[in-house]
This record gives structure tokens, C-alpha cells and sequence, in this order.
């Protein structure tokens, strides 16, 4: 059996507001080996981002995170207090963000911003520590890395910051690195440089993956499993090639069907959408969240709780319906 | 950095030069200087004496570049009233106000910066509260009733410190917690707004994420890049404490500068009016000036070029 670097059961994010306590998350179940990488997909608001970064404990104080079994990087974290989950940061777990010019602090050089991590965790002097930092610039493609330690971020671009984002990332040798939308603030050039860079390090370092995206086109770029998430819950996972050849839930369906593709679609004619719009997740829900923008929708989906259907090797499906449509 | 630094030099000997000539031409606003000098009851000729005793036939032109010329080497006139050096009478305040200036600026600075990081850490929180009640009231009691109820409670019914003049240092206690407490709750708040901000970005989010103890987070990353507005409000503040407060001054007996230059409005002594000006002025651009300076070291972005 392979090892596991993520496997977290059941995850659920609330947050209380003014109009009632907001289900953010409702029961997600990762799962990451060593060495894969897994795309969790969805649109803005489904919640994938706050699952990134309640794996992470960065979520603010008043979200209350709960799960049934939360292992990471070899650790059982399940029931821990933030403290254990903080031991990890910056070692066995990296993240990188989606605005790599706003996640770089612009009154510290780069060179202290990449060292600062591992000077305090390895106990590393500051030659050591600058040396790995070269080292990893150099990996992520900064040319003349040594004499850009000095600089501050607002000298690179936005491709150069996010390849430092990265570096500051590895500096841990993390076995689990979780990138939030790394590419979204990227021109389409530069996304792809950085998805490319992604994979080599990945490969090469035998990372584990969580790439946070929106982006179908990335995942077929670079995922190896992908977990398409709808209103807070996983509503299909599947490995990537199975997915893009055979979806199986109204939703993944909805959303491949929403890609233009060159000399396929006809040209000026309207791409196929999802009608309506995503459910409002305060309060509790019944059944499946989907049913009322699915054009199969039938009575025994607003049943609790939606089956989980699962479909050989790493795939699943939570649809009432799934098996009449396969 | 230099060539910002000389850029910002230049651009504040521009502002002297034009505070100089504003300042220089106050003596004339009110009207004919000699006539004032000579009073209510003095007649042309005395007017036209005081004139030429002082000068005030020559081509404006020529009294400003003779009253820079001194004032640059140190001679800012003869005082009016007292027919004494202006440079000596403001001497002899200077000490108290500069005194009470500096320290109230201190104490408002340790109690205002720390109270406002808590503030933000916690927003809503108990200190937070706590925070905005000493906000809320330093803005609004005025420190004039502040400073007499505390004279009668500390001076009068406790007998703790003295209640006026400052003789000695426990003369200072009570101006020092009016007028720092005057100074606090702007302080607080940038503080606190600044922090709740920088606390919100990607980049306190990343330093949490490398696995740094919060503390350092908050010290290294997040204070750093909140306490930019608060240099450039500081250093307005200084400038207000330094000038010297006419109300506390008045209140606490204190022989300042803030009361100087209200006794000279009133002697009509111009000569003391306008150097107190130009100095007052001349200290807000070196404390702007200075600001400016410290906030590029702390943020590479408004060095230009890099």
C-alpha cells in the first residue's frame, strides 16, 4: 500500500455569522500518496480554498474546524490542538498562495523572507541557510540567485515572484505542498512556465501535491487525481485521465461541457452552462446540494444521506443518479 | 536611498524658505507695524520715529533678506516689549515645553502602539474594548477640565503632586498624563486600523505558514508594515507636543512656550510672535522631513529606483 501524506475523513468548517452559522465545509474526505498530485476542483465560494487552508490551521480563530481523522506527512493529527498541526508548518507541509505579489512581505528582502523558515526550524546559520536558499532559487529558475537575495519583491515580476513563493516553500523539504491557486494571478505564458515547474519539482523531489484551481486546463495539465468539489462536499473524485474521458456526475458533466474546444465548439455559438446558481450554505441542507440546477434531478434526491458510489480504484461519486447515467 | 534623501532635503529648504516668508510677513497683516508699536495714544511723528528706528522704511525686499540674514545667525530680533534678545526670552521657555513635550510624546507612544497591536489582535476583544473607551474619552473630554479635575483631586484632595509650576519633576506628572492622554487615541487607532489590515494579507498568512511563532510574525512582518502611517501621524504629534499646548501651559502654571507666544499676541511683541513661528514651523519639517526619511528605511517601495 502506498503512503499516505494527506488523509483527512469527514472535514467540516463552519463559521458563525450574523445570519446564522455558515456550513462551509460539510464532510470532505481527502486522500494524497506520496508523489501524486491531487487537483481539488470547483467554483468560487464552494469551499475548496478554506479546506486548503484548514489543512494548513491558518483559518482565522472563529472558524471551527472539525474531523473525524486528519493524518499528515506520517502524523496522526486527529484531535490535536493547533499547536501539533504548527510543528509541521513550514517543514512537512508548505503552501503557496494565489497573489504571490501580495504574499511576499515588500519591506524584507527576499533572501531573509526565503531563510527565516529554516534558520528557526533546523537551527541552520545564516551561510547555510542562505546557501539552500540559492540552491532552491536556483531550482525554481531565478537566474544570478546569490546576488538577488538583497533585493526586495517588488524588483521581480509576477512569474519571478511566484518561482520565489515556490523556492520559500521547499526551503522545509516539505513532503506535502499545497498551492492555492498558484497560476490565477498569472498571465496564460507564465501560468504555464509555473504549472511545468510545479510538475519537474514534483517529480523530482517526490512531493505530494494539493493543487487548489478553478481551472479544468490545469488539471489536465498537471493532475494525477482530481476531487471536484461542490457546496462543501467532494461531489465526484476520480484519477484525472478516468474524469476528463468519463464524468460521471451532473456537475463534472456540466463543467467539461462548458469548455470550448478548438474546432469542435461552433464558432459564436453559446457555450453550454450550468442554470442557476450555487446553493447558500448557512444552515443545514437536505440531500443532494445540487438537485436544483441538475437536469436529472429526481424526488429521491433531496434524501439524506446522497449515496456514495464508488467506481473502482481511487473513484467515487456521490449521486443518486450516477449509476443510470454511467 | 541618498538620492532620496537629498531629494527630500531639497524639497524641505523650499518649505523653510517659504514658512520664513510667510512668517516674516505676519509682522505686516495687521497693518502698519510702527503705528501698533506707537499705541493708541502716539502720534505721527513717534510713529515715523519707530519707523526708522526699526527699519520700516526700507523696501520690504531688503527687511526680509536683513531678517533672514540674522535669523540665520542666530539673532531673531529684539523683543518689543521686553527690549531683550528673542532668542534669549524663547530660551528661557523652550526647556519646559521641550521637557513636557518629549516625555508626554513617550509615555503616549508606549501606551498607545502596544495597546492598539492587542487591539488588533483581538478585534472586539476585551482589550479592544477597553481600548476604544480610552479612545473614545481622550478624544472627547477636553484636557482642560481634565487637567483641573485632576489638579483637584491629586493636588488638592490627595496632596500627591504640587499643583502648579515646575519646580520640580513631580510638577510634570499630571501635565505629562493630560497631555499624553490627549495624544493617545490617534496614536492607538492608526495603530490598531494599520495592524488589523496588515494582519488580514497574504503575507502575515505565508509567514504563519513557514512556520514562524506568532510573535515573530507580529514583531517581523506584520508591526513593520503597519507602523508606516503611524511615523508620518507621530511626527505631526510630536510637532503639536514640542509647540507647547497654550490650554495645559495655562492650567498647570507652566512658563512654556505655548503661553509665550500667547503673551506676546496679546503685548502685541511681534518680533517674539513671528520667531516663535518660524521656529515651530521649522521644527514640523524636520519632523516631517524626518519621517519621511524613517518610513523609506523601513519600506524599500518609497526609496524609488531600488
Amino acid at each position: 500500500m502506498t503512503e499516505m501524506m494527506l488523509d483527512i475523513r469527514n472535514l467540516k468548517v463552519s463559521i458563525p455569522t450574523e445570519r446564522g452559522t455558515l456550513n462551509a465545509v460539510r464532510g470532505v474526505d481527502l486522500q494524497i500518496a506520496r508523489g501524486e498530485t491531487l487537483c481539488l476542483v470547483g467554483e468560487s465560494g464552494c469551499g475548496k480554498s478554506l479546506t486548503a487552508t484548514s489543512i494548513m490551521g491558518l483559518l482565522p480563530r472563529y472558524a471551527r474546524v472539525t474531523t473525524d481523522r486528519f493524518d499528515m506527512a506520517g502524523q496522526d493529527l486527529t484531535g490535536k490542538t493547533a499547536a501539533k498541526l504548527a510543528k509541521l508548518r513550514g517543514r512537512d507541509v508548505a503552501m503557496i498562495f494565489q497573489d504571490p505579489t501580495s504574499a511576499l512581505n515588500p519591506t524584507l528582502t527576499i533572501g531573509r523572507q526565503l531563510t527565516e523558515g529554516v534558520m528557526r526550524h533546523e537551527k541552520l546559520s545564516r551561510s547555510a541557510a542562505e546557501a539552500r536558499a540559492i540552491e532552491m532559487l536556483d531550482r525554481v529558475g531565478i537566474a544570478n540567485p546569490a546576488a538577488r537575495l538583497t533585493q526586495y519583491p517588488h524588483g521581480f515580476s509576477g512569474g519571478q515572484r511566484q518561482r520565489i513563493m515556490i523556492a520559500s516553500a521547499l526551503m522545509g523539504r516539505p513532503k506535502l505542498l499545497i498551492a492555492d491557486e498558484p497560476t490565477t494571478a498569472l498571465d496564460v505564458t507564465i501560468q504555464a512556465q509555473i504549472l511545468t515547474l510545479l510538475g519537474e519539482l514534483q517529480a523530482d523531489l517526490g512531493l505530494s501535491l494539493l493543487l487548489i484551481t478553478h481551472d479544468l486546463g490545469v488539471v489536465a495539465a498537471i493532475a494525477t487525481d482530481v476531487a471536484v468539489m461542490y457546496a462543501g462536499r467532494i461531489a465526484e473524485r476520480a484519477p484525472a485521465r478516468d474524469l476528463f474521458a468519463a464524468p460521471q456526475h451532473p456537475y463534472t458533466k456540466g463543467l467539461l461541457a462548458a469548455i470550448p474546444v478548438p474546432g469542435v465548439t461552433p464558432r459564436g455559438s453559446a457555450l453550454p452552462a450550468i442554470p442557476g446558481r450555487v446553493p447558500g450554505l448557512i444552515g443545514t441542507m437536505q440531500g443532494c446540494a445540487f438537485r436544483d440546477r441538475c437536469a436529472i434531478a429526481a424526488p429521491e434526491c433531496a434524501n439524506d444521506p446522497v449515496p456514495r458510489i464508488e467506481a473502482g480504484q481511487g473513484r467515487f461519486v456521490e449521486c443518486t443518479k450516477a449509476e443510470v447515467t454511467a | 536611498m541618498l538620492s532620496f534623501i537629498s531629494k527630500r532635503l531639497l524639497v524641505a529648504l523650499l518649505v523653510c524658505l517659504t514658512v520664513s516668508a510667510l512668517s516674516f510677513g505676519l509682522m505686516f497683516v495687521s497693518g502698519d507695524p510702527a503705528i501698533a508699536i506707537a499705541g493708541s495714544g502716539g502720534r505721527a511723528e513717534d510713529a515715523e520715529a519707530i519707523r526708522q528706528a526699526y527699519g520700516f522704511d526700507r523696501p520690504l525686499i531688503v527687511q526680509y533678506l536683513d531678517w533672514i540674514g540674522s535669523a540665520l545667525t542666530g539673532n531673531l530680533g529684539q523683543s518689543i516689549y521686553f527690549n531683550v534678545p528673542v532668542t534669549e526670552i524663547i530660551g528661557n521657555r523652550a526647556g519646559v515645553t521641550l521637557t513636557l513635550g518629549f516625555i508626554s510624546f513617550l509615555v503616549a507612544l508606549v501606551i498607545a502602539v502596544p495597546l492598539g497591536v492587542a487591539a488588533a489582535l483581538r478585534p472586539n476583544g476585551w482589550i479592544d474594548r477597553i481600548a476604544l473607551v480610552i479612545a473614545v474619552s481622550g478624544q472627547a473630554i477636553p484636557s482642560f477640565w481634565l487637567g483641573l479635575m485632576a489638579i483637584v483631586v491629586f493636588g488638592v484632595w490627595y496632596g500627591w503632586v504640587p499643583i502648579s509650576g515646575a519646580d520640580t519633576w513631580q510638577g510634570y506628572i499630571l501635565p505629562v498624563i493630560v497631555l499624553s492622554y490627549y495624544a493617545i487615541p490617534e496614536l492607538m487607532r492608526i495603530t490598531r486600523s494599520g495592524m488589523i489590515d496588515v494582519l488580514a494579507t497574504d503575507y502575515v498568512r505565508a509567514a504563519r505558514a513557514k512556520g514562524l511563532p506568532m510573535h515573530l510574525v507580529i514583531s517581523r512582518h506584520a508591526l513593520r508594515n503597519a507602523v508606516l502611517p503611524l511615523v508620518s501621524l507621530a511626527a505631526v504629534q510630536l510637532g503639536q507636543l514640542l509647540s507647547g499646548s497654550i490650554v495645559i501651559e495655562s492650567v498647570f502654571a507652566l512658563n512654556g512656550l505655548g503661553r509665550l507666544a500667547w503673551e506676546s499676541l496679546l503685548r502685541s511683541d511681534l518680533p517674539v510672535v513671528q520667531a516663535i513661528i518660524l521656529i515651530l514651523s521649522l521644527l514640523y519639517v524636520v519632523l516631517t522631513t524626518l519621517a519621511d526619511i524613517l518610513n523609506a528605511v523601513l519600506d524599500p517601495r518609497l526609496r524609488g529606483g531600488s
